[in-house]
């Protein structure tokens, strides 16, 4: 009961959110932009001798002449039907030109986040506990965190693309343009969640229950595997939310860097453009997918802590 | 001294912790036998070594220690130089081990049946119908109520007695012939104590070996057959449960016995012991500091474990053959009248309700009503959940009243806005029953106390530590722990740097929810010589909380007793717990009439026939 009175106030939540950001958008869009008309008959910046017929004709396909309120209305409409109006530039549905562009990206950022997760959890249960290996290897994390990604890419590229050949150079061609892109987008991540992992583990083995389950005559592995490490994955699980703008920035760095096709290179676009249907669409799309996922690790979280699913919020 | 059947038997057993502060010897030479079906009791002060002894048993002493005897025998085989496989063979199939801190030793984020079958996945291989079906009787075995439901719960949604039983149930889980039971009553209500000390009575009668540690001198009376008294790492005397406890002949475990709280109206003697001297290091013998009969040999020579008079007891005293009476302690000085003064905490009417899972409300303060005088120590009993804690929640305005209000010196308190209560809070401070809950296990004892005292200055650096150290003597411990931190913390000390912090930013109330439920008795005498200290010179009034009768009678003029929420009984103390009017407060008596003296109380519950269901 608890719980179905949890997911409908997420869900609520989640709308809100989607609700606030397309608002904004549409703020953005025709406060800040000036004429759009004059941007989609320019094709980009500068907006010479259209002749006030193109630019009616414009206004008139667009309904840029309504009443702002009646627009805000039907670019809500649109939006509840999954439509998101056409690119000012593409001569595209923004829709279409999203889902093109969409597999490279979850690849890029799954793999990632995968990786991410992956490399801090052998980090943090290699070494918690083991004061050498940890100081050493923290050291190594807040490196990791601390250094820009765009210049990671550019390291990892200079090394294993130009002086190695091992991987492509730039592309999107099979996984092999993959490894490198990867690694850059996951090593902040690693760094952070390690750190973070290897703490919750530590106290977690501090606490007398650990005590406990080594006098039942289970291992140490056994008691960080099936004991410490839930522990320490509920602060992983809180920092979440960080977690995914960290890998949603990072796509639009990453992909520029290592110059993929994908969402990050069409915000990028549309922004230079000022495309503004794309830049709205690339805004919803992402705060989507950062409720949808933020809303299910929660719910993960409530898994692993039975504490919290007697409490509402 | 070793019985040659002997199940367990160690022989000068050492322990030596190696720290940033040079080493420390827990444990100074310890012998100790268990015979199967019989249970030894380790008695003895915080910090005495007892845990310690324990975890070196089953090779659990800490990455820091280094572990020595001359024997280690069990089951016929010797422990030392064990290799970690056949210690992890050992652990959890022939020895169980049931730890201190019960109520946070199973892990919150894992079933019941897996927590307590973890024995059995560990060392036998069983099916999932026949682990489901063991887990099941097992919980019946302990006396929880309706084991297949329990069993799929996890330990929050168990009140503190059916966690215990939890914990005992995996520690048997895989069938040990010893159970070393580390205070295991601890914390618990008086009723549920006496199930949980039945349990491990019939497990003893079914030829167990039970080694059991308490500070209790009531427990230890209740179970042991064969006591052994520890000292600063030593035993200090050790023999037949009844010569230890009727006769005692070292002048510690005579000052032990006295210091025991009871309910005699005349209350206990203040005793020796209450001097709030920690043990003496160098040769010589390290009681001697508090010891009345210490003389010059004493100073030099460490004496050596050794019978005593015509008794079967060992003592590890020059004087206990002479066993000269110990001189007369003073009469205690509680009574002082406080009803003139003014009223410092005025609780008025009030009731709260709390939602309960799968809807609906429980109350659990209904209409309470009390005031607190200026210096006043007014006593607060009743069993775990008639709503103590919650009146101590409310009246710290960490909780609002649903009805009713708080007045804090005659001005309004509990319904004062957070931000206007705030800059007041220091005049009202919590002593909690379970201190390491409220410690970062990373902070030092300086940082723990310096942070109720605020940010120092730069400047005011010096005086801010010197405070600190001031405060760690208040409570009767050194600055040699200054750098310690929660973990490497005996219990008793754990609890007393947590009094150490309340004081800081001198409170003029202290409400203190079970203070010394998880203190021996030596130790529970200091502290509550300390808090009638406190109250004499600095006027603090007390807000005492505890289930223990004999504690509220030492301490308290006035006592309120609780049941479901409500007061039924108030009175001065003498009255209430001499001539009680409620049939519940009769109840509450007789569940501690047990005598530490007189041995096993005539009170036994079923284990199932107390409404045990309730989560805490
Ligand atoms: N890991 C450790 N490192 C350093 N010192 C330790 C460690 N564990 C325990 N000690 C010290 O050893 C001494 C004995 O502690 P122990 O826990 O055995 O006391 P105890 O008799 O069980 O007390 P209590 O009744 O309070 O539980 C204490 O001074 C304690 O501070
Ligand atoms: S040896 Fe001396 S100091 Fe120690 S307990 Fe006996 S009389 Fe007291
Ligand atoms: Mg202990």
């Amino acid at each position: 009961m608890v719980t179905t009175r949890w997911w409908l106030r997420r869900a609520g939540l989640g709308v809100l959110v989607i609700w606030g950001a397309a608002t904004l958008s549409f703020i953005g869009l025709h406060l800040l932009s000036g004429d759009p008309a004059r941007i989609i008959a320019g094709g980009g910046g500068a907006v010479s001798g259209s002749s006030e017929q193109i630019l009616a004709r414009i206004n008139e396909q667009y309904g840029f002449h309504e009443p702002l309120i009646v627009q805000y209305g039907r670019f809500l409409g649109q939006l509840a039907r999954g439509d998101l109006g056409m690119s000012y530039q593409l001569n595209q549905r923004v829709t279409t030109v999203i889902v093109d562009q969409l597999g490279p990206t979850v690849a890029l950022a799954l793999g990632a986040a995968v990786l991410g997760f992956g490399l801090a959890l052998v980090l943090a249960v290699g070494t918690a506990g083991r004061p050498r290996a940890e100081s050493l290897f923290s050291t190594l994390e807040l490196l990791f965190v601390s250094t820009p990604s765009f210049w990671v890419g550019i390291l990892l590229l200079t090394v294993f693309s130009f002086r190695l050949g091992w991987f492509p150079v730039f592309g999107n061609e099979g996984v092999a343009s993959l490894v490198l892109p990867w690694l850059t987008l996951a090593l902040p991540i690693t760094g952070t969640l390690a750190l973070v992992m290897r703490d919750g583990l530590q106290r977690a083995l501090e606490q007398p229950f650990a005590t406990t389950v080594l006098a039942r005559g289970a291992t140490a592995t056994r008691l960080r595997l099936r004991h410490a490490l839930r522990h320490a994955l509920l602060p992983v699980l809180t920092l979440s939310g960080w977690t995914l703008g960290t890998l949603l920035g990072g796509v639009v760095v990453i992909e520029t860097v290592f110059a993929r096709a994908g969402i990050g290179q069409v915000a990028v676009t549309a922004v230079n453009g000022r495309d503004l249907p794309v830049v709205t669409g690339v805004v919803l799309v992402a705060t989507v997918v950062f409720v949808v996922i933020n809303t299910a690790l929660d719910a993960l979280t409530r898994v692993v802590d039975p504490r919290l699913r007697g409490v509402p919020e | 001294m070793t019985p040659p059947d002997a199940l367990l038997s160690v022989r000068d057993l050492r322990v030596r912790f190696t720290t940033r502060h040079g080493p420390v010897d827990a444990v100074r030479g310890v012998s100790l036998a268990v015979e199967a079906g019989r249970c030894l009791a380790v008695v003895g002060e915080s910090g005495s070594g007892k845990s310690v002894t324990a975890r070196a048993l089953i090779g659990l002493a800490g990455s820091n220690a280094t572990v020595d005897a001359t024997t280690m025998t069990f089951e016929g085989r010797s422990l030392l130089s064990l290799g970690e496989r056949r210690w992890r063979r050992l652990r959890g199939a022939r020895i169980g081990f049931v730890l201190q801190d019960a109520l946070t030793s199973l892990d919150p984020l894992r079933r019941i049946e897996d927590e307590v079958a973890e024995p059995l996945d560990v060392h036998a291989d069983l099916g999932r119908r026949e682990r489901a079906e063991r887990v099941r009787s097992l919980l019946g075995d302990v006396g929880i109520p309706d084991p297949a439901q329990r069993a799929r719960q996890y330990p929050h949604e168990l009140s503190g007695g059916l966690r215990q039983r939890a914990l005992i149930a995996s520690a048997i889980a895989a069938g040990p012939s010893l159970v070393v039971a580390d205070e295991p009553t601890t914390a618990l209500d008086v009723t549920i104590q006496a199930q949980v000390l039945d349990l491990l009575a019939d497990m003893r009668d079914a030829g167990t070996a039970v080694l059991l540690i308490s500070h209790d001198l009531t427990v230890v009376a209740r179970m042991a057959d064969h006591v052994a008294v520890m000292y600063a790492g030593l035993v200090v005397e050790e023999g037949p449960a009844a010569q230890v406890l009727h006769e005692p002949v070292h002048p510690y475990t005579r000052a032990l016995l006295a210091a025991a709280p009871t309910l005699d109206p005349r209350g206990p003697a203040p005793t020796q012991i209450a001097r709030l001297a920690p043990p003496t290091t160098g040769p010589g013998c390290p009681y001697r500091s508090r010891c009345a009969l210490a003389d010059a040999r004493c100073h030099g020579e460490l004496p050596a474990l050794r019978a005593t008079g015509d008794g079967p007891s060992l003592a590890r005293c020059w004087h206990a053959d002479a066993a000269e009476p110990l001189p007369t302690p003073a009469p205690r000085t509680v009574g002082t009248t406080t009803s003139g003064r003014r009223v410092v905490l005025e609780v008025d009417g009030v009731s709260k309700r709390f939602r309960v899972p799968g809807g609906g409300r429980r109350r659990a303060v209904d209409g309470v009503s009390f005031s607190l005088r200026a210096g006043e120590a007014l006593g607060l009993v009743g069993e775990s959940g008639s709503g103590k804690s919650t009146i101590a929640q409310i009246a710290l305005g960490m909780l609002g009243p649903d009805d009713g209000r708080v007045l804090l010196d005659g001005a309004s308190w509990s319904e004062l806005r957070e931000p206007d209560r705030r800059p007041h809070r220091s005049r009202i401070q919590l002593i909690q029953q379970d201190p390491l809950s409220s410690f970062d296990p990373r902070f030092t004892v300086e940082r723990i106390i310096g942070e109720g005292l605020g940010q120092p200055s730069r400047r005011g650096a010096a005086a801010h530590r010197s405070r600190v150290v001031e405060l760690l003597h208040r409570v009767g411990l050194d600055a040699t722990i200054l750098d310690r931190r929660g973990p490497q913390l005996s219990g008793g000390q754990r609890q007393r740097v947590a009094i150490a912090r309340a004081l800081g930013p001198e409170p003029e109330i202290l409400v203190c929810d079970e203070p010394v439920s998880a203190l021996d008795v030596s130790i529970q005498a200091q502290i509550l010589d300390l808090f009638d200290t406190l109250r004499r010179d600095l006027g603090v009034a007390l807000l005492f909380i505890s289930h223990d009768l004999g504690v509220i009678n030492r301490m308290c003029e006035r006592v309120l007793v609780m049941k479901d929420g409500a007061i039924v009984e108030e009175g001065p103390v003498g009255d209430v717990l001499h001539t009680p009017r409620h049939a519940y407060t009769r109840e509450l008596l007789a569940a501690v009439s047990a005598d530490p003296a007189t041995g096993r109380t005539p009170v036994r519950t079923g284990p199932t026939s107390v409404p045990e269901g309730r989560p805490t």
